[in-house]
């Protein structure tokens, strides 16, 4: 088979069960009906596969009584930054 | 200060202790000989060494700096025989990098003087405090590793009886000082505002088993604990680069090693102490198998009735600070009040019959 662009000879390529024509010379990639869904499917169970991302890391365990805090990172409702507060871990 | 008291604890603290060849220190050196003194920043000049100064003047206790040296009047309350038993662990060698060790007072073992009135006074090495304006930068994880390794010192091997820990004893006399705050209060009356908090922290109070109120012997008490852990009680020692160590040995005694872990997890709990920083200490403690909680999992099982005590306990000197004046409410006795108001307000609590805790 020759390229139809630049007529170089093309060579038959196995991607993950999909065969594909790609040109010796441009590189260019041909695909028969039905193989740009069939590589499109298996992209997607790719990514399905992936591990997901990171889980953020989990907030302490705390009792019910404790003070109530916010999902969001760095600011969990925690007042030991603020200045002047301090004072209270240092004393009975 | 010029009391009889602190210039007693001067003239301790720049003593050489007794006569004998137990003595560490050395006499104070000549003036122009350099002394080992704590480093300090550039700029800020260093009292000298032979000149006292007061680092603490509580009802409960006064300690006195005289150069490398500290003297401490206990409370006038206290147990001169459990305190001889505590100064005894302190300076064994098991507790060795743990607890700051007493220096000799009276005898090579003996750390102990008793004034004419009967206060107890002891003389320790000085260290270097934590810096109180930093608490993020303070040593958590040496710490939890302290308390790690205090919790693992076999009880049955020191001089005994060993005493028993003075942690829920120590939560009550806040109670105490509470109610006699109102009762002896100022003339005019107690803002409405202070008498609500009161009442959410007696309920709370009441909340808790009988023997977080120190009025039964814990169920456990097998483990040395510290019994009043906080960033006050961490020092360097040598002063200059030396390792940290626990010092204030009044509570010290045999008990349940989770009351030692419960201030920092009230802390937290509270929301006076960053999440990741209660990550931090709690994972040294494990590292350094510390045996108060299970090594994997949920430890509130552990540290849900010290921690509610000490919170009881920080909510009740914070309130009776604010009825005496010594000091306002603030957004951190405030965030301990309100923990008190919603331990009272979980269902369990007003189950018949009160909490099933242990």
């Amino acid at each position: 088979m020759q390229c139809p662009k630049c007529h170089a000879p093309m060579h038959t390529y196995n991607r993950n069960g999909v065969q594909i024509e790609q040109c010796a010379g441009c590189r260019g990639i041909f695909l028969d009906y039905g193989e740009l869904e069939a590589l499109t499917r298996l992209e997607s169970q790719w990514v399905q596969q992936a591990p997901p991302p990171p889980a953020p890391q989990a907030y302490p365990a705390a009792p019910a009584w404790g003070a109530p805090h916010h999902g969001h990172h760095g600011h969990h409702g925690h007042h030991g930054h603020h200045r002047g507060l301090g004072h209270m871990l240092f004393s009975s | 200060m010029t009391t009889p008291l602190a210039d007693r604890l001067a003239a301790l603290a720049a003593s050489s202790g007794p006569d004998g060849p137990a003595d560490p220190p050395p006499a104070p050196p000549a003036p122009e000989t350099p002394v080992d003194r704590p480093w300090t920043p550039a700029g800020h000049a260093h009292p000298p060494a032979d000149h006292p100064q007061v680092l603490a003047d509580r009802p409960d206790g006064t300690v006195v700096r005289s150069g490398r040296t500290v003297a401490k009047a206990h409370a006038p309350d206290a147990d001169p025989q459990d305190l001889a038993a505590r100064l005894r662990i302190a300076a064994h060698p098991l507790l060795h990098g743990i607890l700051l060790p007493p220096l000799p007072l009276t005898a090579p073992d003996g750390f102990l003087l008793l004034t004419d009135d009967g206060r107890a006074l002891t003389r320790w090495p000085y260290g270097s405090p934590v810096a109180p304006d930093d608490p993020d930068a303070a040593p958590w994880e040496d710490a939890a590793r302290l308390l790690a390794r205090l919790h693992r010192v076999d009880p049955r091997q020191l001089p005994g009886p060993v005493p028993p820990m003075c942690g829920p004893a120590k939560a009550a006399r806040a109670l105490t000082r509470l109610r006699g705050a109102l009762e002896n209060g100022p003339a005019e009356a107690v803002p409405r505002i202070l008498r609500a908090a009161a009442t959410a922290v007696e309920r709370a109070w009441y909340g808790l088993p009988p023997w977080a109120r120190g009025e039964v012997p814990p169920p456990r008490a097998a483990s040395l604990c510290h019994g009043d852990l906080h960033l006050g009680q961490l020092v360097r020692h040598p002063a200059t680069g030396g390792r940290w160590l626990l010092i204030d040995i009044d509570d010290l005694g045999l008990g349940d090693a989770a009351w030692d872990l419960a201030r920092p997890a009230a802390w937290f709990a509270t929301g006076l102490l960053a999440p990741d920083i209660w990550t931090r200490f709690l994972t040294a403690y494990h590292a350094a198998g510390g045996p108060a909680l299970p090594p994997h999992g949920d430890p509130w099982p552990e540290l849900e009735v010290p921690a509610r005590a000490l919170t009881v306990q920080t909510a009740a000197l914070a309130v009776a600070k604010a009825v005496t004046g010594e000091r306002a409410l603030d957004e951190a006795a405030t965030a301990v009040i309100d923990a008190c108001s919603r331990m009272v307000s979980l269902p369990q609590q007003l189950a018949p019959g009160g909490p099933v805790v242990r």
